[in-house]
C-alpha cells in the first residue's frame, strides 16, 4: 500500500492544515453540512420547513426544533449554500479527489466496493458490504449529531483547544470502536 | 467572498491531506481500531499535539484571533454519540469527513455511507427535540469549557494549577510524544 505520506509527515501536514482553519476562519467540523444539504433537499419538499423571519437573530426561522436552533443558524445556512462551511466540505471532496488523482490514494478495481481487511474477514459479497456501509452511515450521522461534532468537529479540533467535550468524545468513539473491531474481524477469515 | 475563497483553499487543503495520510481508504482507519496497523493512529495524534502547540503558542503572543476559538459543549450525549460514531466507524472504517473524501476518489462503499449518513443526520433532525427532552444535552463542567485557560472568556476552563499556554503545550508534548512513541502496530498483522 505506497502512495501516503510517512506519519510524520502525514502528521505535520494534516496538522498544520487544521491549524490554518482556526487562523484564519474557525476550527473545521464536516458532519453539520449533512443536516444543511437534508435541509436544502427537505425545503425542496416542503418549502414551509425554512421561513424568512426577522424576529429571530438570523433572520431565519424553522417549525423543526433541530433547524431552528441557535437563532435558526441551520435554516439560514441551509437557505444560503454559499457559505464557508458548506463550501468547505465541497471543497474537501474535491480536494481529496485531486489528490487521488496526483498520486495519491486512489482504490483499484478490487477496492471500490471493500478494502481487503473486510474481503478477507466478512467475505467478497458486494451487497452485505453496501447494506453494512449503509447502515453504519446512518449510526456514524446520528451519533455525530447527537454528540454535536465528528472526528473532525470534535476530536481533532476539539482536542487542539483542549476542549473537554473532544476527549469525552474520543472516549467514547474508541471504547466502542475497538470492541466492535476486534469481535467484527476475528482471525478465522471468509 | 473572501470566506468563500477561504473556504475553498482550506477545504481543498484537508481533503488533500485526509487522502495524503491515507484517512480515505478504509482499511487503515479498520486496521487502526483493530490496532493492527497504527500509523493514522500516529499521525492524528500527533497532527493534534503540533497544533494545538501552535495555536495556544499564536493566542499568547497574540498573533491568533481568539475570537476563532469555537469550543463544543460537553454533555452525556457527547460520549454516547462518540460511541454509535465508533461502531459505525469500526464496520465502515468511515467517519463522516473521510467517508465524503472516500466517495470522491471513487469509492462506492463511500458513496453509500455518504447516502446512509444523509438518511441517520435526518432522523437525528426529526428527534432532536425528543432527545433533549431527556436530559442527555444537558450540559456537563459547565458546557463549554476547555482544560486550559484560552485568552476567549466566552469558554470556561476547568484547570487553574498551570497558565493555559503552558498545560496546552505540556498535553501537545505528550500527544506528540504518544504519536512517536507508539509501535507500528500493538496487535500482530494479519
Amino acid at each position: 500500500m505506497p502512495r501516503i505520506l510517512p506519519w510524520l509527515q502525514g502528521g505535520l501536514l494534516l496538522g498544520a492544515v487544521f491549524l490554518m482553519a482556526v487562523a484564519f476562519v474557525k476550527p473545521i467540523g464536516v458532519s453539520t453540512q449533512f443536516v444543511i444539504l437534508d435541509a436544502m433537499i427537505w425545503e425542496m419538499v416542503d418549502p414551509t420547513i425554512i421561513q424568512e423571519d426577522s424576529s429571530t437573530k438570523t433572520g431565519y426561522a424553522s417549525p423543526n426544533a433541530y433547524l431552528n436552533k441557535s437563532g435558526g443558524k441551520y435554516a439560514k445556512n441551509a437557505a444560503n449554500p454559499l457559505n464557508y462551511s458548506f463550501i468547505f466540505v465541497i471543497a474537501m471532496a474535491f480536494g481529496a479527489f485531486l489528490s487521488s488523482r496526483l498520486g495519491g490514494d486512489r482504490p483499484d478495481n478490487n477496492d471500490t466496493i471493500m478494502p481487503d481487511v473486510w474481503r478477507t474477514h466478512i467475505g467478497d459479497s458486494h451487497g452485505l458490504r453496501l447494506l453494512a456501509v449503509f447502515v453504519s452511515g446512518f449510526i456514524v450521522l446520528f451519533g455525530a449529531r447527537l454528540a454535536g461534532g465528528c472526528t473532525s468537529g470534535h476530536m481533532m479540533s476539539g482536542m487542539m483547544q483542549t476542549a473537554v467535550s473532544g476527549y469525552l468524545f474520543s472516549v467514547g468513539l474508541f471504547a466502542a470502536a475497538l470492541p466492535v473491531a476486534f469481535l467484527l474481524y476475528k482471525k478465522k477469515g471468509a | 467572498m473572501l470566506d468563500i475563497i477561504l473556504a475553498i483553499v482550506i477545504g481543498t487543503a484537508f481533503g488533500f491531506a485526509l487522502n495524503r495520510v491515507g484517512a480515505t481508504n478504509p482499511q487503515y482507519i479498520i486496521n487502526m481500531v483493530r490496532l493492527k496497523d497504527l500509523h493514522l493512529m500516529k499521525v492524528i495524534l500527533f497532527a493534534i499535539g503540533f497544533a494545538s502547540a501552535l495555536l495556544f503558542l499564536g493566542l499568547s503572543v497574540g498573533l491568533l484571533d481568539a475570537g476563532n476559538l469555537s469550543v463544543k459543549a460537553s454533555y452525556i450525549g457527547v460520549v454516547i454519540g462518540g460511541a454509535l460514531l465508533g461502531v459505525g466507524f469500526a464496520i465502515a472504517g468511515y467517519c463522516p469527513g473521510t467517508g465524503i473524501g472516500a466517495a470522491a476518489t471513487g469509492r462506492i462503499d463511500g458513496i453509500v455511507f455518504v447516502i446512509g449518513g444523509l438518511i441517520g443526520a435526518f432522523a437525528y433532525t426529526l428527534t432532536h427535540g425528543a432527545i433533549s427532552a431527556t436530559g442527555l444535552l444537558d450540559n456537563l463542567f459547565g458546557g463549554k469549557v476547555t482544560l486550559a485557560a484560552t485568552t476567549n472568556e466566552k469558554f470556561g476552563h476547568l484547570v487553574d494549577a498551570l497558565p493555559g499556554p503552558a498545560l496546552a503545550l505540556l498535553l501537545s508534548v505528550l500527544l506528540m510524544g504518544i504519536a512517536f512513541a507508539l509501535p507500528k502496530a500493538l496487535r500482530k498483522a494479519s
